[in-house]
C-alpha cells in the first residue's frame, strides 16, 4: 500500500496497463502533449510515445467509434473522453455500437473497450460543463459502468476493466482528483458495492463524488446519535443488489444520494429495487438526495444550492430515522 | 512561418480608425482586469481570454448590421462587448450577479443578449454551428434579410458538427458567415496535429462555398474582408473566412502551456493587433501618443466602473433557483 492522490492513482493504473500489455493504448483529446485536461496522463507521452498515448482531434464521435473498432480488431484501447458533457457527441458509438455489438452479432464480436471520462459539478463551470449523466449509460445493457470514489478504486479498477471482455465506462468525478488515500497495486473487484462505514440505523447509498459528502454526513449524524451505514455502489451497472439489500435489511432505512437530477435518476432505480425486494424490511419510506431540477447555474451560491450537500443528506437521514 | 507584422496605409478616416482602436483596447483592458480579479477569486469557473485575437472581433463585428445574428464560443467576451452588450453586464455576469447579461446563470462561457441578437457563448466545441444554420434558415424563411455570423475555433473543424453545418448551409444557400478564428491551437493540440488537410479554406471550398484567408492580426484586413463577406452572404448565401490569429494567454486559467515555446509566443506578440495598428496610424499622422493614451484611459475608466458595478451587484435569491427552466405560461 502507498499513499497517493486519486489523480496519481489513475496515472499509475494507466502506466501499469501500458507496460503490461502491448495491445493497450490511450487516446483522447489532449492526453499527450498537453498532459491531460486534469493532468491524469501527464508524463505518459514521454514514456510510451505518440502511438500509444495518442492525441486526437476534437472529434468525439470519431475517436470513440475508432476505439470500438480497434477493440473489435484486437487491441485494448482506453479512450479518454474529456468529460461526460462531450460524451454526448459520442453517445451513438457508445450505445449503438459498443454496447450492442456482441448481442446483435449473435455473440461473435465482443468489444473490449474502456472509456474513461470525468463527470460532475462543483467547480462553477456552468450548465454545459457540469453534467452527471452516469445513469444514461447505466441504463444500457451491454456496458459495465464503474464509479471509483476512492484512491484505491482509482488505482485498481482500470486493470479489472481491461480484463473485462466487454465495454466498460469509468466515471471519474472532477472533485475527487485531489483526494489523497492509500492504494495497493492488485486489481480490485468490479462486481460488488462496498461498505465504507458500518452502522445500524440508516443506509446511506451513494457513488462517486458524493461519497466524501456522504461520509461527512455520517460523521455529523454520529455526533447526533444516529449510526449511519455508508454503501458505495462502485459499480453502477450491473447493480450489486445483494449488498444494497443486505444493508437495508440490517438498518431498515435507506437514503440514496446521487448528483444526477432526481427525475429518471439512478437513485430512483435503487429506491425502486429496494421497494420491490425489501419493502417489508423498511421502517420508513426510502428517500433521495439528488440535484435540483435545474441546469447547474454558474453563480456559486446557486450551484451549491442545486447540488446534494452534506446538510441535505443529514436532514434526509434524520427524517428517515423519524427525527426532524 | 509567421508572417511579418501588419503594415501599410490604413484606408480609414481618423474617427473610424480611432473607434476600431478603442474597440480593441476596450476588450484588452476588460480581459486583463478579468484575469486579475480571477486571481483574487472574484470570478470562477473557466475563463478563456481573447487577448491577442482582438482584431478579429473588432473588424468583423462592426461589419454586421444591428438585425444580424451573432453566434460565438466560450471565448466570446470581445464579441459580446463589441456587439453592444454593456461592459457592466458582462462583468456582472462573470461575477455571477443577477445584473449580468445572463443573470449570473451562465458566467464567462455563456454571455447572451437578446437585444443585440447575441445567441450566446457556447461551451461545446462546434455546438454553435448547427444553431447558426438554423438561425439562418429561419431568417431566410421569414425573408428577414438577416445574416448570421458564426465564430468558432479551428479545432471545431474536426467535429462532425462543422461538416454537417457547412453542407446544410451550402446546400440550402443560407446566409451564414462561418468565421473561423484560427489561433493555431485547440487547447494543446496544434493544427497540424489535428487536421490531415491544414489548408482550412480548401476544406471549406469542398462544400462549394467561397472561402478566403485573412490576417486576423490586422484589423484593417479583417474589417474590409468581413464587410465584403457580409454583403455577399446577405445576397448570395454562405461564406467561410479563416482569420489567422494567435492567443497570447493560456487556453483557460489552468494550462501549463507545454505545447508551445515562449519564443513562438513572443514572435506572435510582435504582430500584436493593437500596437501594430496604432504604430501604423501614428506613421500616417492619424494618431498621436496623447490620443492613444486618452483612448486607453477611457477604457480603463470603463473597466473600473464595470468592476464597481459587478461588485455592487446582487446575488439572486436561492429561493429563485428553479426559475428559467421553463418559460412562464408553459403547461404546468
Ligand atoms: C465537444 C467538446 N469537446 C471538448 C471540449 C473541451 N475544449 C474546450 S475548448 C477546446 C479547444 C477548442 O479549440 P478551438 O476550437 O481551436 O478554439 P480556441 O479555444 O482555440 O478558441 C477543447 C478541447 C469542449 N468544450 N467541447
Amino acid at each position: 500500500m502507498s499513499r497517493m492522490s486519486y489523480r496519481e492513482a489513475m496515472r499509475e493504473a494507466l502506466r501499469e496497463a501500458l507496460r503490461a500489455d502491448p495491445r493497450v493504448f490511450l487516446m483522447g483529446e489532449d492526453v499527450g502533449r498537453y498532459g491531460g485536461t486534469y493532468a491524469v496522463s501527464k508524463g505518459l507521452l514521454d514514456e510510451f510515445g505518440p502511438e500509444r498515448v495518442r492525441d486526437t482531434p476534437l472529434s468525439e464521435l470519431g475517436f470513440v467509434g475508432a476505439g470500438v473498432g480497434a477493440a473489435i480488431g484486437g487491441m485494448r484501447p482506453i479512450v479518454e473522453v474529456m468529460t461526460v458533457n462531450f460524451s454526448l457527441l459520442a453517445m451513438d458509438q457508445i450505445v449503438n455500437s459498443a454496447a450492442l455489438m456482441r448481442h446483435m452479432s449473435g455473440g461473435q464480436f465482443s468489444v473490449p473497450l474502456v472509456v474513461r471520462m470525468a463527470t460532475g459539478a462543483g467547480r462553477q463551470l456552468a450548465a454545459q460543463h457540469s453534467h452527471s449523466l452516469e445513469n444514461w449509460y447505466a441504463h444500457v445493457p451491454g456496458i459495465r459502468v464503474l464509479a471509483p470514489a476512492t484512491v484505491a478504486d482509482a488505482r485498481g479498477m482500470l486493470a479489472a476493466a481491461l480484463a473485462d471482455p466487454d465495454p466498460v465506462i469509468i466515471f471519474e468525478h472532477v472533485q475527487l482528483y485531489n483526494l489523497e488515500g492509500e492504494a495497493g497495486d492488485a486489481p480490485v473487484d468490479i462486481a460488488r458495492a462496498a461498505l465504507r462505514r458500518s452502522g445500524a440505523d440508516v443506509s446511506l447509498i451513494t457513488h462517486g463524488g458524493s461519497l466524501p459528502k456522504t461520509l461527512e454526513a455520517a460523521d455529523a449524524l454520529a455526533a447526533d446519535g444516529i449510526d449511519a451505514e455508508v454503501v458505495d455502489l462502485r459499480v453502477l451497472r450491473p447493480l450489486d443488489l445483494e449488498t444494497i439489500l443486505a444493508s437495508v435489511r440490517r438498518t431498515h432505512r435507506a437514503v440514496v444520494i446521487d448528483e444526477g437530477w432526481k427525475t429518471g435518476s439512478l437513485a430512483g432505480e435503487i429506491v425502486a429495487r429496494i421497494a420491490e425486494e425489501a419493502l417489508y424490511d423498511l421502517d420508513a419510506a426510502p428517500l433521495r438526495v439528488c440535484s435540483e431540477e435545474v441546469p447547474i447555474p454558474y453563480a456559486k451560491h446557486l450551484e451549491d444550492a442545486a447540488l446534494p450537500q452534506v446538510a441535505a443528506i443529514v436532514a434526509a437521514a434524520r427524517r428517515a430515522c423519524g427525527r426532524s | 512561418m509567421i508572417a511579418p507584422p501588419p503594415s501599410g496605409p490604413v484606408p480609414w478616416p481618423r474617427d473610424r480608425a480611432h473607434a476600431m482602436l478603442a474597440d480593441m483596447v476596450r476588450i484588452r483592458r476588460m480581459e486583463e482586469k478579468c484575469a486579475e480579479v480571477y486571481g483574487a477569486g472574484r470570478i470562477r469557473g473557466f475563463l478563456h481570454l481573447y487577448i491577442g485575437e482582438e482584431a478579429v472581433a473588432a473588424g468583423a463585428v462592426r461589419a454586421l448590421a444591428p438585425e444580424d445574428n451573432l453566434v460565438a464560443t466560450y471565448r466570446e467576451h470581445g464579441h459580446a462587448l463589441l456587439r453592444g452588450v454593456p461592459m457592466n453586464a458582462i462583468m456582472a455576469e462573470m461575477y455571477g450577479k443577477v445584473e449580468g447579461c445572463s443573470r449570473g446563470r451562465g458566467g464567462s462561457m455563456h454571455l447572451f443578449d437578446a437585444s443585440t441578437r447575441l445567441i450566446g457563448g457556447n461551451a461545446i466545441v462546434g455546438g454553435g454551428l448547427p444553431l447558426a444554420v438554423g438561425l439562418a434558415l429561419a431568417a431566410r424563411m421569414q425573408e428577414a434579410g438577416r445574416v448570421t455570423a458564426c465564430f468558432f475555433g479551428e479545432g471545431a473543424m474536426a467535429e462532425g458538427a462543422f461538416h454537417e453545418s457547412m453542407n446544410l448551409a451550402a446546400l440550402w444557400k443560407l446566409p451564414v458567415l462561418f468565421a473561423c478564428e484560427n489561433n493555431g491551437y485547440a487547447m494543446g493540440t496544434a493544427l497540424e496535429r489535428s487536421e490531415s488537410q491544414t489548408d482550412l479554406c480548401a476544406k471549406a471550398a469542398s462544400y462549394s462555398m467561397p472561402a478566403m484567408r485573412v490576417d486576423g492580426m490586422d484589423v484593417v484586413a479583417v474589417h474590409e474582408a468581413a464587410t465584403a463577406a457580409v454583403a455577399r452572404v446577405r445576397a448570395d448565401g454562405p461564406m467561410f473566412i479563416e482569420f489567422r490569429t494567435y492567443r497570447f494567454r493560456a487556453h483557460s486559467m489552468f494550462d501549463a502551456e507545454l505545447y508551445r515555446s515562449k519564443a513562438e509566443v513572443e514572435e506572435w506578440k510582435a504582430r500584436g493587433p493593437i500596437h501594430t495598428f496604432s504604430a501604423r496610424l501614428k506613421a500616417q499622422g492619424l494618431l498621436t501618443e496623447e490620443e492613444f493614451l486618452a483612448i486607453d484611459r477611457a477604457a480603463l475608466a470603463e473597466v473600473d466602473a464595470a468592476v464597481a458595478f459587478a461588485e455592487a451587484g446582487r446575488l439572486e435569491p436561492v429561493a429563485d433557483l428553479a426559475r428559467d427552466v421553463h418559460t412562464p405560461g408553459a403547461a404546468a
